[in-house]
């Protein structure tokens, strides 16, 4: 049976229970097994996952932006990723995205111009950041926004999104689960 | 790091407040709004000034702000708050109570993230049955002071949650679609012990106030 390991990316020890739980939960309703770790415990042997999540952090924290290296498994792991939030700009940095200033907190509605993990035409998604990553060059973008909101590697299966589908829009993550 | 907690005095925001504190942080004090319009989108009105009572129980210091409850004023009188909460008690960070309402959440992350602080919202998507679970798990002693929506009415007031009541609401919930933690505002309610309180409180008087499926208990003495 496929075992998902979710990476918590998170400084603070509480905001596990606000950011990693959620995507827990939502893994437990859909009954696949799954496993939990913080990003500095990250070991060889969690290439062996069959799919990897990477979830968000709070607005405060970057400390996972300075130590970017602890992510260099990206690219040698072949199986799907989803990078949520801070997720997606650990996938985006770790592909040579550059990191930019934004500030989106809230509900937002974005347009999707194809479709992303079931997510099409206009939707309402919770934003929480104040950075963006560019878009690297190997990615393509699914929304018509300004800064990159839904991303997907051309060729590998590493999608990453800005928003936080755990708010509004769960069905994405069991799309991804469901892969 | 030191944390503030958004409190009401209800279930949410004294959970939250537990987490915390089982996580290894220190609470520093308690932030109580109370807003004199009781249908406040942002706050949670009933009992509040019992909060204080709450307050002594847990040995923190309490900082109440009162505002008009307007709804935009209302967040300006919250900044402040937190403001003099971060200067007076040097928290780094605030711990709220939400659990699905991004009306509160994306309100108070905006007001953190312009102060430079951290936002912790431990409840935030929480299962609402498995809350009310863990309430009950953790010995948290939580009686209801408010109802606002059918089919629920003035016998609810004053009912503990216990696992008699996470029955009853379990079958509302499918019939009716009561929302089972009440952020939507259906149930108020105010924790009489839990694990950070020194001691249990004691209710010695109260006025409801009230009609059909709309009411609420006012805490007039609490000990």
């Amino acid at each position: 049976m496929s075992k998902i390991l979710i990476i918590n990316i998170s400084k603070e020890r509480l905001h596990y229970y606000e950011f990693v739980k959620p995507i827990e939960d939502i893994l437990k309703n859909v009954g696949v097994e799954f496993y939990t770790k913080h990003y500095t415990k990250f070991n060889d042997k969690d290439l062996k996952a069959d799919k990897i999540i990477i979830c968000g952090t709070s607005l405060m924290d970057n400390d996972f932006i300075d130590k970017i290296e602890s992510f260099k498994w990206i690219e040698v792991y072949k199986k799907p990723i989803l990078g949520i939030c801070g997720g997606m700009q650990v996938i985006s940095l770790i592909f040579n995205g550059e990191l930019g200033k934004e500030s989106e907190i809230g509900l937002f509605n974005e347009n999707f111009v194809k479709s992303f993990l079931g997510m099409k035409e206009k939707k309402e998604v919770y934003h929480l950041h104040n950075n963006y990553i560019t878009l690297p060059l190997e990615f393509e973008q699914f929304t018509s926004s300004k800064i990159p909101q839904a991303i997907k590697h051309k060729e590998k299966e590493i999608y990453g999104v800005l928003f936080h589908p755990e708010v509004r829009n769960k069905s994405l993550i069991e799309n991804f689960v469901n892969l | 790091m030191k944390l503030g907690v958004l409190f009401s005095g209800g279930k949410d925001s004294t959970y939250a407040a537990w987490l915390a504190k089982k996580e290894g942080y220190e609470i520093a004090c308690l932030i109580t709004i109370q807003s004199e319009n009781k249908d406040s989108f942002m706050f949670h009105t009933p009992s509040i000034l019992a909060t204080s009572v709450q307050a002594r129980a847990m040995g923190i210091s309490l900082i109440i702000v009162k505002t008009k409850g307007e709804k935009e004023n209302e967040l300006e009188d919250l900044e402040e708050a937190i403001i003099t909460a971060k200067k007076k008690y040097k928290i780094e960070g605030i711990v709220t109570g939400a659990v699905e309402s991004v009306y509160q959440a994306s309100r108070i992350q905006k007001i953190c993230n312009k102060i430079g602080i951290e936002c912790f919202n431990p409840l935030w998507q929480k299962d609402q049955i498995e809350l009310l679970e863990d309430l009950i798990k953790n010995k948290f002693e939580v009686v209801i002071t408010g109802v606002a929506a059918f089919p629920l009415d003035k016998k609810w007031l004053g009912r503990k949650i216990d696992n008699k009541f996470v029955e009853d609401i379990k079958k509302l919930n499918s019939e009716y679609k009561i929302n089972p933690a009440g952020e939507g505002g259906e149930f108020e309610s105010f924790v009489l012990n839990c694990p950070l309180f020194k001691r249990r409180l004691i209710v010695k008087d109260w006025k409801d106030y009230g009609e059909k499926n709309n009411w609420r208990r006012e805490l007039e003495d609490v000990e």
